[in-house]
């Protein structure tokens, strides 16, 4: 090794700031915890005050069985409590349908998602080639972007078959925010690296492949991490609109319908675990893709 | 070679005014001057990447350029940065050009690893291994220590193309074939 060679290892500071900062998995799980518990509490003190009326009644006539029932379910039309609504969800999840309709929804966004992600790059690269087709398409996905998700769907519903709303309002969600990023990635890559592909003979697909997609993946992988939390959402709203036989979005729209608020919350849940799970996957790939990049 | 009568102007700033200037065909050639002179604008039309308002540049054909900074792939590792500029069937002679610049054994390192000096040397083999008719090199030898640059522009010498470079260093002019003060901006000398 050369003498004048620097030691450092590529991030040094963000090495020490972890091992100094970052709390322990134990600590992080316990905290994760406490907050949990905290929410929980609030939830179970929210729906006891909304049933407060039916405990006042059952503690006034000494039913302990009643008084039980009102503590731990509220008042199951208004706001059921936790242990009512978890309850319900356990019971969902001992049946067949909720595993057909969860991984129904999943596959529909998914598809959606991935559709929209590769369309928008693929614009996005047209755009930041082609200065007509920027002009051309630029305000169109800008205009996709901004229009009600909820304007769309009753479009779009009028549109195709019902069981591909979701997986178009997925898509449409995603292209204007993957379009966005990569677009700016190519725009933002460095006009000196590209200055020097041109002066050293590089060519279109060597400059495409060792200067623009390097520096277009981190904006890629951020509108994608962006775009997915949309694609659940807005693929579940489209699902609660057009109704298709299995999917998540129908069970929230029906529970609404027969006042069963319990199955409501506990179908809710289902969507928010999913999102917070589907978020964390992403995450864990981008960060054992980053990981690969023994460059930085 | 020469330039002649060149204008390059900056929004209103003239860098080149009507500037010319011969070169001899053979050895190292020195433009020497304070920082922010014109050196680095007249490498750049000489290199064919800044378009003069006026004038004629006359150079042997496909001149390479050693960029003023190092413009390093950073995702690349060394000893791909210089294998990059070459045709397929000749990227085994990386090696070759990084021994040259005295960065053998470093080819698996990543840009980001090495100290100034050291990409300074690599964006050198880099320009080396392009190759041309004509080496034009901007401040090739920051960071670097002057009996390393020695060897190594004797060795750049060895390869037979005429350099032009272009330094402030005194210690750098003093190993050139011919030295070329400058006085800028504007650059307006006309006889050389």
């Amino acid at each position: 090794m050369s003498p004048d060679r620097t030691q450092h290892s590529g991030t040094p500071a963000a090495d020490r700031r972890s091992a100094v900062s970052r709390p322990s998995l134990l600590r992080r799980t316990g905290r994760a915890i406490l907050v949990l518990a905290f929410w929980l509490l609030v939830w179970q003190l929210a729906a006891m005050w909304v049933a407060r009326e039916v405990i006042a009644e059952a503690w006034r006539a000494g039913d302990t069985e009643a008084l039980l029932r009102a503590v731990l379910n509220g008042r199951e039309l208004l706001l059921p409590g936790p242990a009512l609504s978890l309850r319900t969800l356990a019971e969902l999840a001992l049946t067949a349908e909720f595993w057909s309709t969860t991984g129904a929804s999943l596959l529909r966004i998914f598809c959606g998602f991935a559709a929209g992600a590769v369309l928008g790059t693929a614009l996005a690269v047209l755009t930041a080639a082609l200065p007509w087709a920027d002009t051309l398409l630029s305000p169109a996905i800008r205009v996709v972007r901004a229009a009600p998700v909820a304007s769309f769907i009753i479009l779009v519903l009028l549109w195709v078959q019902t069981g591909l709303v979701p997986w178009v309002i997925s898509g449409l969600m995603v292209l204007p925010v993957v379009w966005g990023n990569v677009h700016q990635g190519f725009r933002s890559t460095d006009p000196l690296l590209l200055e020097m592909a041109r002066a050293y003979h590089f060519g279109r697909g060597k400059t495409l492949r060792l200067v623009y997609l390097p520096s277009v993946l981190p904006h890629f992988a951020s509108g994608c991490t962006t775009a997915l939390g949309l694609a659940w959402k807005s693929g579940v709203a489209a699902e609660v609109l057009c109704l298709p036989r299995l999917a998540i979005g129908s069970q929230v729209y029906y529970s609404k319908l027969s006042l069963e608020t319990p199955s409501l919350f506990a179908w809710t849940a289902v969507v928010i675990l999913l999102s917070l799970a589907l978020e964390r996957l992403l995450k864990l790939l981008l960060e054992r893709g980053r990981g690969a990049q023994a460059w930085r | 070679m020469e330039v002649a009568n060149l204008t390059v102007r900056f929004g209103d700033k003239l860098v080149l005014d009507r500037f010319s200037l011969s070169l001899p065909d053979t050895g190292v050639t020195a433009l020497s001057g304070p920082s922010g002179c014109g050196k680095t604008t007249l490498l750049r039309v000489m290199a064919g990447l800044e378009s003069p308002g006026g004038g004629r540049v006359s150079l042997p054909p496909r001149p390479a350029l050693l960029f003023q900074e190092d413009r390093l792939l950073p995702w690349r590792t060394v000893e791909q940065n210089v294998a990059d500029v070459l045709p397929r069937a000749r990227r085994g002679e990386a090696a070759g050009w990084l021994e040259l610049v005295e960065l053998a054994g470093e080819g698996n390192a990543w840009p980001r690893q090495l100290s100034g000096g050291m990409g300074r040397r690599l964006a050198l083999a880099r320009a080396l291994a392009l190759g041309g008719g004509v080496l034009l090199l901007d401040e090739p030898f920051t960071g670097v220590d002057l009996p390393r640059a020695g060897r190594i522009l004797e060795r750049v010498r060895a390869l037979g193309a005429p350099v032009v470079l272009s330094s402030h260093e005194p210690g750098i002019l003093a190993l050139c074939d011919a030295v070329i003060p400058l006085d800028g901006p504007p650059l307006s000398v006309s006889d050389h």
